[in-house]
Order: structure tokens, then C-alpha cells, then sequence
């Protein structure tokens, strides 16, 4: 069974689309400059609607994760088991996500990840994930 | 200065109906009325006295279910905060009794997730374009312990707390529940058998999580000066703070191992003019143990980090310094989608000194805590007895 495909709205179509050719982008206010994650049409910062994507470096660090023994949701099963975490990215933003590429058992608070595109979705945008640099 | 509106309004009814299987034999729309009708007797007054019904589950919830009981209401409300709705509507309906706004308020719940429909499939956790749904929900989220366990997780990073610790929290509820007829689980545990529980969301185990159970409950609320008059011994609202950090996406939480407790907490006792160290007997949301370890520290019963070492020894079972969840928590007694009701029935309870066998001798304060969502949204009340006014 796939995993759980988001719909792309049309204030996320930037996002999903970059996916394509794995960029990862983030939002950033351009009038209090703050960096915004999840996508949005207002800044959850200063309520201003300029909103402009940026290229995010696609590197961060896990700020805390689980391992999911029992699916979260089940299209999950064939997948089980698998880490959810959240990474917090150099540009300070927080995202919920995956670590791929090492046993459950390596990951730890304050690991070092950088962003990864083994997923590819049935229409051809990529999930992102992150795996363990270098 | 005293706050104008401690000790203003009081709960005079209260019931719940739990049982020892997990199933109850009744629709949760029969249990609502049910509820209200227990509630209403258990106060000495009638459903002509009702002005206000204040209920949550569904569209337009509260004129629904007041039509099924001929109620036209002066007041109502409906607030959604998840598991914390109930401490919430205890807060407004506090604030709208002493403002005149009305007299008479039911607050009402009800949910049958183990014998009907679970309420979170396709429930309002679920619907709508939640940002949740494209950006959470994809990463295998979906089950409250795959957010919950972030949090257990970063806890554990920032402080050393340990799994044996939060099986503490878990084998004390247990303790209390084995002393609660009505408790769905009663066999006593040890941490061994909650580290030795399948594990669900590292690093939480199956018995660091809730039960699913079918539950309901209500509560009647008046004002001090009617409460007087009744048949039960007011259980009087001292203080009341709500505090709210995100929705149902764990990554907008702005510290993980800290809940809105450290502001809804502190705001309560401001009203109530009480310190922690003043509470007889705490009964809080346990979703999780890390969810009850959290709110103890955000509370102010212990410093924040210092919850692990806090809950060791018994701390909080039978016999312990701090008695919490008297009947047996959300962990052991039930637990049907928002345990938030069952919080102020047992503080209620415990206030009049009405339950056997777990009953804290002498307690005037208790401290009753909902938490919503994913850590998302809590809401502290302080009630007191006579005494305390």
C-alpha cells in the first residue's frame, strides 16, 4: 500500500512542484523576514501576506524523534517500523519528517541530517525525507 | 485582593457513568440526556432550572442536545480544545454565572468509541484542509502517540528523565484504579511490565498510553449564593486559566517538554490565591505518562526537568505526598477520546468526600488539569470546599 499522498493546494503547488527537481523550499516574510513552516498566506509572525519562497539548505538537525512501532495511520504498515522526526533546519524552522538511511537505533537528539528525495510520490513529486550526512 | 470571581460559583452536580468492561449499553445522544438528568438530581433541581447547556461533540452541539431536553438557553457554548474542553466550559460557565449572564449551566459528554464508531475516525481531528493532513499525516503520523512520543523523547534529551520513571506514573494510576470499581484496568503493575509492554511510539509502550473505553459524564454548575441552598455540598470554582501553544501539528509547538500548563497553571492558583504546595489532591490528563509528568512541572509541583525523580517512590499512588488521579486516570480508568469530564467528576468527588476506599482524608483543594489536541491547549481549574472560601 503507498503512503498517505498530500494534496497540493495552490498555496503549497510551489513547494510540491520544486520537489520535483528536489529543491527544498521554505517561506520567508519580507516584511518581518521571519522564516515560515508549514506554507502560508499570512505570516504567522507580523500578519503580512508577502510571502516569498526561498531555497532552504536542506540541512539541520534532529530536534527530537520516535520510533514508530505501530503504523500512525495505516498505509504506514509496510513501512513499520519507521522514525518520525522533527528536524529543525539551519534556517530555524522545525519540520516534521522522516529519517531514512540508518537503523532506528542510531538516530539521536541533536544528529546531524541533511535532506534526502528516495521518496517519490505516483505523480512524480518527492516527499522529503533526511538521512544521516555523510 | 481577592479575584472577583473566586469562589463565585460552585459545581453542584456531578456523575459519570464508566464501566468496569469498557462498554456501555447506550447511545452516546441517550447518555448525554442520561447525564444531564443524573447531574440535575444529584443537585436537588430539575431540567426547568437549566439556562445554559454547554456541550462539544458535534455541529451546533449544544442547541442540539438542549432541543432533545426542551432547554431554550440564555447562555451556551460549544468551545472544541479536545480533551481540555471540559475545564474550559467550567471556566466560562464560572465567569457567566457571576456575570448573570445565567444561573443554571450543564456542561455534558459522551462517547462510545469502544462499543460504537471510533470518534476520531473521520472526526473533526481528522477533516477539513488541516495543515496536519498534507504535512504531518504523510510522515506517518495519525495515532496521538506518534506526537506525544516526540515530546517524551526530547523530555528524556533535555533532562535524563528515564522510561522507567515515566513507568512510574503509570503503575501509581494503576494503584488507584485497582481501588475504583468502575476502573476498566484494575490488576496492579510494576515498571517492569510497563517496560516490558509492546512498545507503540518509541519511547513509549502500550502502557504508557491510554485506554479507549466508552465513557460519559456531566456536571452541574450555579452560583455560589444558589449552590448554598442544594442538596450537595458546593464544590466552589477558586481559580481558572486556560493557555493554548499550537493546533494538531506537534512540530509548531514552541518547546517540546513544555505544555500551556506552565500558564494556565500558574494563572489558576493566582486566582485561587493558592500554591501548589496547598493542594490535597491533583487529578490530571493523562494521555500519556510523559502528558502527566509534563503538567506536574508546569504546574509548579516540581521544578521543570526534576518530574522524573518527583514521581518516583509512590509519589503519587495511594499513600503517596501528592495523591493524582484518585480513580485511576485516563491510563486505567477511562479513557473515551476526551478525558478532560472525568478530571472534575473525581475532584468534585474527592472534595465532598464521597468515594470509598480511595477517598483523600480531609481534602479542600484539588486541582483539576485538561489537556487537548497534542499537548496543544490547557486549561487548569482550582476548586475548593467550604472551608477554603
Amino acid at each position: 500500500m503507498p503512503r498517505l499522498e498530500p494534496s497540493s493546494t495552490p498555496l503549497s503547488e510551489p513547494f510540491w512542484e520544486a520537489t520535483r527537481s528536489k529543491q527544498l523550499l521554505v517561506q520567508r516574510c519580507d516584511e518581518c523576514q521571519a522564516v515560515v513552516w508549514y506554507p502560508r498566506d499570512r505570516c504567522p509572525s507580523c500578519l503580512g501576506d508577502q510571502l516569498r519562497w526561498i531555497e532552504a539548505s536542506g540541512r539541520g538537525e534532529v530536534h527530537t524523534f520516535n520510533v514508530m512501532r505501530k503504523p500512525g495511520n495505516p498505509m504506514m504498515a509496510d513501512l513499520t517500523p519507521y522514525v518520525i522526526a522533527l528536524v529543525e533546519l539551519e534556517e530555524g524552522h522545525r519540520m516534521a519528517t522522516n529519517v531514512v538511511g540508518c537503523e532506528p537505533e542510531e538516530v539521536h537528539c541533536g544528529m546531524a541530517v541533511e535532506v534526502a528525495w528516495d521518496v517519490e510520490l505516483t505523480d512524480g513529486r518527492r516527499l522529503p525525507v533526511f538521512r544521516p550526512v555523510g | 485582593m481577592t479575584h472577583p470571581l473566586r469562589g463565585q460559583s460552585a459545581i453542584v452536580g456531578a456523575v459519570d457513568a464508566v464501566s468496569p468492561t469498557g462498554s456501555l449499553d447506550r447511545t452516546a445522544s441517550q447518555l448525554e440526556v442520561d447525564m444531564v438528568r443524573a447531574a440535575l438530581d444529584d443537585a436537588g433541581l430539575s431540567i426547568r432550572d437549566v439556562d445554559s447547556v454547554i456541550s462539544t461533540s458535534g455541529m451546533m452541539a449544544s442547541l442540539d442536545l438542549a432541543e432533545r431536553m426542551g432547554v431554550r438557553g440564555r447562555y451556551t457554548d460549544t468551545t472544541m480544545t479536545g480533551g481540555s474542553s471540559f475545564e474550559v466550559h467550567v471556566e466560562h460557565a464560572a465567569a457567566a454565572i457571576s456575570a448573570g449572564y445565567c444561573e443554571v449551566a450543564v456542561i455534558v459528554y459522551a462517547a462510545t468509541p469502544r462499543s460504537g464508531k471510533n470518534p476520531f475516525a473521520g472526526g473533526p481531528s481528522m477533516g477539513g484542509d488541516l495543515p496536519f493532513l498534507e504535512w504531518d499525516l504523510p510522515y506517518g503520523f495519525g495515532l496521538p502517540a506518534s506526537s506525544y512520543s516526540l515530546a517524551a523523547r526530547r523530555h528524556m534529551h533535555e533532562y535524563g528523565t528515564t522510561s522507567e520513571q515515566l513507568a512510574e506514573i503509570a503503575v501509581a494510576f494503576r494503584a488507584w484504579a485497582a481501588k475504583n470499581p468502575n476502573a476498566y484496568r484494575r490488576d496492579p503493575i510494576s515498571v517492569d511490565d510497563v517496560l516490558a509492554s509492546p512498545m507503540v511510539a518509541e519511547p513509549l509502550h502500550k502502557l504508557d498510553c491510554c485506554l479507549v473505553t466508552d465513557g460519559a459524564g456531566a456536571l452541574v454548575m450555579t452560583s455560589a449564593e444558589r449552590a448554598r441552598d442544594l442538596r450537595r455540598s458546593p464544590v466552589y470554582v477558586l481559580g481558572a486559566g486556560t493557555a493554548h501553544t499550537h493546533g494538531m501539528s506537534i512540530s509548531q509547538m514552541p518547546d517540546l517538554t513544555t505544555s500551556g500548563a506552565a500558564v494556565s497553571g500558574p494563572n489558576a492558583f493566582a486566582m485561587a490565591g493558592v500554591r501548589p504546595a496547598d493542594v490535597d489532591v491533583v487529578e490530571l490528563y493523562d494521555s500519556f505518562t510523559i502528558t502527566a509528568l509534563m503538567t506536574l512541572e508546569d504546574l509548579g509541583f516540581c521544578a521543570k526537568g526534576e518530574g522524573g525523580a518527583f514521581v518516583e517512590g509512590g509519589r503519587l499512588g495511594p499513600g503517596g505526598d501528592l495523591p493524582t488521579n484518585t480513580n485511576g486516570g485516563g491510563l486505567s480508568y477511562t479513557h473515551p477520546g476526551m478525558y478532560g469530564m472525568f478530571v472534575l467528576v473525581e475532584a468534585v468527588r474527592q472534595l465532598r468526600g464521597e468515594v470509598v476506599d480511595r477517598q483523600v482524608a480531609g481534602a479542600e483543594i484539588a486541582v483539576a488539569n485538561g489537556c487537548g489536541g497534542v499537548l496543544s491547549c490547557t486549561s487548569t481549574i482550582v476548586l475548593g470546599t467550604e472551608s477554603t472560601l
